[in-house]
């Protein structure tokens, strides 16, 4: 049923129709909204059997998750930011346990300084961590991936990570259409664990594995997600055929027809870049954009294909490595590796910065004239690090950054004013 | 607490076993076919007290359980020395997760069984004194106060050891240990440190916390079987020696474990809902220093000098307990 | 199912980590020599029987029993149990009453009519057991449960020796003792009652005997020289003990002076107690940690109001009255004359001076030796003469009807060696179950059941038994008061603290291994049993 819905109470909606048996919740902006909805449903009779666990932090969620999804039910939690992090060592876990546990990520950016806006830093963090990483680009997207996620999670016994970008996503209110149960029910299957704790035929979990076979532990972890490159894609378009919509996916092109140049991103930005490249477009640009849906396996394959065209890619990053640059970027640039295509790599929107069309237009009218520094930092407030730089190189013990910089702000609208 | 015996039965109920018992009355551990759950082939140490707890306790929880049991394990010497690739010497459901999640885990494990309907199923989670009282403590508390359906028992011998004896919030005072060294000013582990884990269990209000031994096999057993039968958040803090990290010898674990007890330093009771219901009274008074003297991280307590200051404020600590909570006929109401 | 590769293992896979390769020491399952038999003359498996007491059985515990010794009922009456006073429970609290359980499975078996039984086949060797004291009628039952024909030769008109002339009836009802006589003669004991040898040489002439055992005490008193009046009236203990004992005890007056320090003299004074003597005085040259008498008989003596004289000596017997000199202990701690005297009324005087041997039938047997009036003989029993062997009173030994019994047993075991031209069986040389190999942690406290004793103004006018016998609950539970010294006795002990799970109790619940493939040799075992019947070895590396 289609419905104008925020977009955690649409993943609440979507995740309870998965009929999820353990969930467990743990407050975290931006993140919040969607247990609170799961708790108000499981607390009702639409959500039942379920048992609704409040923990007390994200290391206590995903680990009781892990037992429940380890004795044979289904799993489900959500957290963002500091508390993906909290939990970083049960990621790991969890995936080196092979445990189909389902995790939303209402992604948020990480402190110190704490911030509790956009940007894929945490969900970037925990990239290697050995679980799927899905990214939607909308919230009907976010909503349809996590019936997906289940699906996938438990036929390839592997933790689905959805990320949805928080605030932008998770509290906007749009039309999503929610699926009635018996659809749900019809393409997603029981639970039927891979390895389960019962006391009628005892295994035992979590074993000590040392260098004879560690290395072969990962190769298979590796192999598991370079099969599900192949799963996914077949589950996107099952789910097209069942529910209608394309949804999923490794990655979605837009307008990349003949496109000399590709912008490519992760989640919810790829709205707005689509928009820039419709304008561009009609000012006769020959740009295209990529959404990558499937961060973890990572589509290179896929992806080499999709940019096969193109003599300049640009890379939008909600995300940084410090000291490097981009991590969306490096990914790419391994998938187009031995051609010769330009690719530049633009750090936007990181803590919430908004990402204007203006700010990505003027980006990529640079690029395509390569004007373009390689390494980009949209929107950098260059007077502000100048003044910054210039303190510091004066006092070596110039104070906090951003308390320098806050107060260099103020400086500055006050002059303006 | 362990029954009393009426009639006369030559050791009673001391021993492991007792073949003038009527059948009913036999310990699990003497059962020629008690389920061995810690199968022979794991690599803990020589005379080690976790080994011989956890197969105690565990044995007992599948018999209590009637074999519907599933057990979470924290990391530690337990986990390693049990599953170490490609071997398990459990004979369990059993898992592993990290070090400080097991009280969480289990709690998972509950809430599957009991979405499932399996209220058949009974489960238990289980870790070291570092896994249980420092970096297992949140989720433990979240455990206890959300009156999870699990029985948490700590095998507590009172250090790090798996990763080579180092303190924790369990080492008692004055104790020797590779972060604790018996040098310089400070001698051993500080005086006015640690914590009391299962006086902090009790605060929560929790069904049952107990106290055990491995120097007291039938109390240990009654207690496991008495909380497996209980619902809702249960805590079993049972003693065991460490050979290796308290120097003792590998011979001695249950010696050691029993002046433990006799002397009054680690104080055997149980309590229901935050109150102490019983305990157990000392048999043969020991002075502290019968149980020092065995162990080599409190050697220095002993020699080039005698350190007659912390010997007597360990003897006041084991009189405190002994006061605290009635280890003996005349401080008995 | 396939299970996720390595994080995932079998249950219960680590059998094949066999952890015993750690191991530099090995528990062995040992049997240790428990303190009682080994202070038992009678070889008596004393912490045996009393396994078998403890769980109830007592036809199997006075089975166990009467292998040793065929006297129970009595012995737990007489002995001193030299076992109690070795008794490791001694240490704990109180020795187990070993002798009263002796005595309630000997009365048990009386009371059921528990009968020997005969297990070898016979084996055509005919022997003659001379005298039916304790010595000979022990090598004769031993003898014949070994398949031979014995046929005992008593000179006097009752079978028991000192046990039916010696010791008063207050210690041992005749009943007790006949009825273990009579066991004996049922299990197949020919006795032939006053059948004196007059002449062995004859006897072994005759060929009719394939062994000779001879074991007929000694029951000539000592005389000491008193100078002694027409009037005076003395007599000697034996004498005297054995005419009391048929009912024709001598008219010694009211005031009796006894003359010793033994259990003979005890016996005498505590007789003439009973028969009338309002005094009975106890005259011994030493001092009462000298005396030889067993502590309780003293004591149990003094209780009925008889007097004792330490360090005196009996000079002349004069009339109604003795003349006594005091002594007083030299260095070397033996008695001197002071030189000072005194005179005690007396009606008359008993002397229990101990007892010589009549070995005069032995004159004309070639080869055998004599030494300080008794008969020379081997390690292995034997005298001089092949064939003829000898035990109890007749050879140098403690005189006690205990040691006796040991003697005849030793000596039938010997016989029978003999008989099969083979080399008797070797004494055990087990390591003794010493106080230190034990973990008393385990025993539950429990202080000695005391026999109820006779009151006191009864036992000084009757012959009645003096100490009552335990009843079945009691004797439970002073049998189970053993420690099991030395001896496994099934407390699953060594099961339960393994932490390596490496001892096997058998299934149905008799006895244990070691799983030497994963005992790591930490040694709780041994530590943690509690009667030292595991020892640690050291491993051959």
């Amino acid at each position: 049923m289609r419905k104008q819905i925020e977009g955690s109470r649409a993943v609440a909606e979507t995740v309870a129709l998965c009929r999820p048996q353990v969930i467990c919740a743990y407050p975290i902006t931006p993140q919040t909204h969607i247990v609170e909805a799961l708790g108000e449903m499981a607390g009702s009779r639409n959500l039942q059997p379920c048992e609704f666990i409040n923990v007390e932090s994200e290391f206590a969620a995903l680990s009781v998750a892990i037992g429940a999804s380890a004795a044979g039910a289904r799993a489900y939690t959500a957290t963002a930011s500091q508390g993906l992090l909290y939990m970083a060592e049960a990621v790991y876990n969890a995936s080196g346990l092979g445990l189909p546990i389902v995790m939303t990520i209402g992604n948020r950016a990480i402190g110190a300084p704490i911030n509790i806006w956009n940007d894929h830093s945490d969900s970037m963090a925990l990239r290697d961590a050995g679980w799927i990483q899905l990214y939607a680009e909308t919230n009907q997207e976010a909503a349809d991936q996590h019936i997906q996620a289940f699906r996938l999670a438990e036929e390839l016994s592997c933790p689905v990570m959805v990320c949805m970008d928080g605030f932008i996503l998770t509290h906007a209110y749009e039309p999503v259409d929610i699926p009635v149960q018996q659809q749900v029910d019809d393409w997603l299957p029981a639970f039927d664990p891979r390895q389960v704790l019962d006391p009628a035929e005892p295994i035992s979990i979590g074993a000590m594995v040392g260098p004879e076979a560690f290395l072969e532990v990962r190769y298979l972890a590796h192999h598991k997600q370079v099969r599900a490159l192949e799963r996914i894609p077949q589950l996107s378009e099952d789910f097209r055929k069942s529910f209608g919509r394309d949804s999923g996916g490794l990655l979605r092109s837009y307008r990349v027809e003949n496109a000399e140049t590709i912008v490519v991103a992760l989640g919810s930005v790829n709205g707005t870049i689509q928009e820039v490249v419709d304008e561009m477009r009609v000012h006769g640009h020959s740009i295209g954009s990529l959404s990558i849906t499937c961060f973890r396996p990572f589509p290179r394959e896929a992806l080499r294909a999709a940019l096969a065209g193109a003599r300049r890619v640009v890379v939008i990053e909600k995300s940084l490595a410090v000291g490097s640059g981009g991590i969306l970027s490096a990914d790419v640039q391994m998938a187009l590796a031995g051609r010769g295509t330009r690719l530049y790599t633009v750090i936007a929107g990181l803590g919430g910065r908004a990402v204007t069309r203006t700010s990505l237009q003027r980006c990529f009218e640079q690029a395509i004239a390569d004007r373009l520094e390689l390494l980009t930092f949209l929107d950098l407030d260059t007077r502000l690090i100048i003044r910054h730089l210039e303190r510091e190189r004066l006092r070596r013990r110039s104070g906090p950054v951003a308390e320098n910089l806050l107060h260099d702000i103020d400086l500055i609208a006050a002059q303006i004013g | 607490m362990a029954s009393q015996p009426i009639k006369f039965f030559q050791t009673g109920t001391f021993t492991i076993g007792n073949r003038l018992l009527p059948e009913a009355a036999r310990s699990i551990q003497s059962d020629p076919l008690r389920a061995n759950s810690l199968n022979c082939g794991h690599r803990a140490c020589q005379g080690c007290g976790e080994a011989l707890g956890a197969r105690y306790a565990i044995d007992a929880a599948i018999r209590a359980a009637q074999g519907k049991l599933i057990v979470a394990n924290a990391t530690g010497c337990l986990e390693v020395f049990s599953t170490p690739y490609p071997e398990s010497s459990w004979q369990i459901p059993w898992m592993h997760s990290l070090f400080g999640n097991a009280a969480a885990v289990a709690t998972g494990i509950a809430a599957a069984m009991k979405v499932k309907g399996r209220t058949d199923v009974r489960v238990v989670a289980q870790g070291g004194d570092g896994g249980t009282a420092d970096i297992g403590l949140a989720c433990l508390s979240g455990m206890f106060e959300r009156a999870d359906d699990v029985l948490f028992i700590c095998y507590d011998n009172e250090a790090y050891m798996n990763t080579g004896v180092q303190r924790s919030s369990a080492t008692p005072p004055a104790a020797r240990t590779a972060t604790t060294p018996a040098t310089g000013g400070q001698r051993g582990a500080r005086f006015g440190q640690g914590k009391n884990l299962p006086l902090i269990a009790m605060a929560h209000h929790i069904s049952y916390v107990a106290t055990a031994s491995v120097g007291d096999l039938r109390d240990l057993e009654a207690k496991v079987e008495k909380a497996i039968g209980m619902g809702g958040a249960r805590y079993i803090h049972v003693h065991v020696p460490c050979p290796l990290g308290w120097g003792s010898a590998p011979h001695d674990t249950i010696k050691v474990a029993r002046a433990a007890m006799e002397s009054g330093l680690f104080p055997i009771m149980e309590a229901e809902h935050g109150e102490v219901i019983g305990r157990r009274l000392i048999r043969k008074k020991l002075p502290v220093e019968e149980y020092l003297k065995l162990q080599k991280r409190f050697a220095h307590l002993f020699s080039p000098v005698r350190d007659a200051a912390a010997i007597a404020a360990i003897q006041a600590i084991a009189d405190g307990n002994i006061r605290k909570f009635g280890l003996m006929e005349e401080h008995q109401q | 199912m396939s299970h996720p590769f390595a994080a995932t293992l079998e249950v219960g896979s680590s059998l094949v980590n066999r952890t015993g390769s750690w191991r530099t020491e090995r528990p062995v399952y040992v049997s240790r020599m428990p303190p009682c038999n080994h202070a038992c003359p009678a070889g008596e498996e004393v912490q045996l029987w009393l396994y078998h007491a403890e769980s109830g059985d007592y036809q199997a515990a006075w089975k166990t029993l009467v292998k040793r010794n065929p006297f129970p009922a009595t012995m737990g009456r007489i002995c001193y149990h030299p076992c109690e006073s070795q008794c490791n429970r001694g240490q704990l609290d109180q020795s187990v009453n070993i002798h009263a359980v002796e005595r309630f499975l000997g009365d048990e078996a009386i009371r059921r009519n528990w009968q020997f039984e005969r297990t070898a086949s016979p084996t055509g060797k005919h022997i003659l057991v001379v005298g039916a004291g304790p010595c000979g009628l022990s090598a004769a039952y031993q003898l014949s449960r070994l398949g031979h024909d014995v046929t005992v030769h008593e000179a006097g008109p009752l079978a028991g020796g000192m046990m039916q002339f010696g010791i008063p009836k207050y210690r041992l009802p005749r009943e007790i003792l006949n009825a273990e006589i009579a066991r004996i003669e049922a299990g197949g004991v020919n006795i032939l009652l006053n059948e004196n040898v007059d002449d062995l040489a004859d006897v072994v002439a005759s060929s009719r005997f394939n062994a000779v055992f001879l074991a007929t005490g000694a029951q000539i008193a000592k005389r000491a020289w008193i100078p002694a009046g027409d009037a005076s009236r003395i007599v000697d203990a034996l004498q005297f003990l054995r005419e009391s004992g048929i009912g024709e005890p001598p008219s010694l007056g009211r005031r009796v002076i006894i003359i010793g320090g033994g259990n003979t003299a005890m016996d005498a004074a505590r007789t003439a107690r009973r028969l009338g003597a309002t005094d009975a005085l106890i005259v011994y040259r030493r001092t009462r940690e000298k005396m030889p008498a067993h502590e309780q008989e003293l004591q149990e003596a003094l209780e009925e109001g008889i007097k004792v004289k330490w360090l005196s000596t009996i000079k002349a017997a004069e009339g109604q009255s003795i003349t006594v000199e005091k002594m007083r202990l030299n260095s070397a701690g033996f008695p001197e004359p002071t030189g000072e005297f005194e005179t005690i009324e007396a009606d008359s005087v008993v002397l229990a001076l101990g007892q010589d041997t009549d070995l005069d039938f032995l004159r004309n047997v070639k080869g055998l030796e004599f030494e300080d009036g008794l008969v020379k003989m081997d390690g292995n029993m034997m005298t001089g003469y092949p064939g003829i062997f000898a035990g109890g009173d007749v050879v140098p030994s403690e005189r006690t009807a205990t040691v006796a019994i040991g003697h005849g047993r030793k000596a039938a075991l010997c016989m029978d060696a003999y008989l099969r031209n083979a080399a008797p069986e070797p004494e055990s040389t087990l390591e003794l179950a010493s106080f230190d190999r034990l973990n008393t942690w385990y025993y539950s406290d429990a202080p000695k059941t005391v026999q109820s004793v006779l009151d006191t103004v009864r036992r000084q006018t009757t012959f009645a038994e003096v100490i009552a016998g335990l009843d079945e609950s009691n004797a439970l539970f002073e049998a189970r008061r053993c420690l099991s010294c030395g001896n496994c006795f099934a407390c699953d002990n060594c099961y339960g603290v393994c932490p390596d799970n490496a001892v096997i109790k058998s299934k149905n619940g008799q006895g244990y291994r070691f799983n030497y493939d994963f005992c790591k040799g930490c040694g709780l075992c041994a530590a943690e049993c509690p009667c030292g019947a595991i020892r640690m070895e050291p491993e051959e590396i």
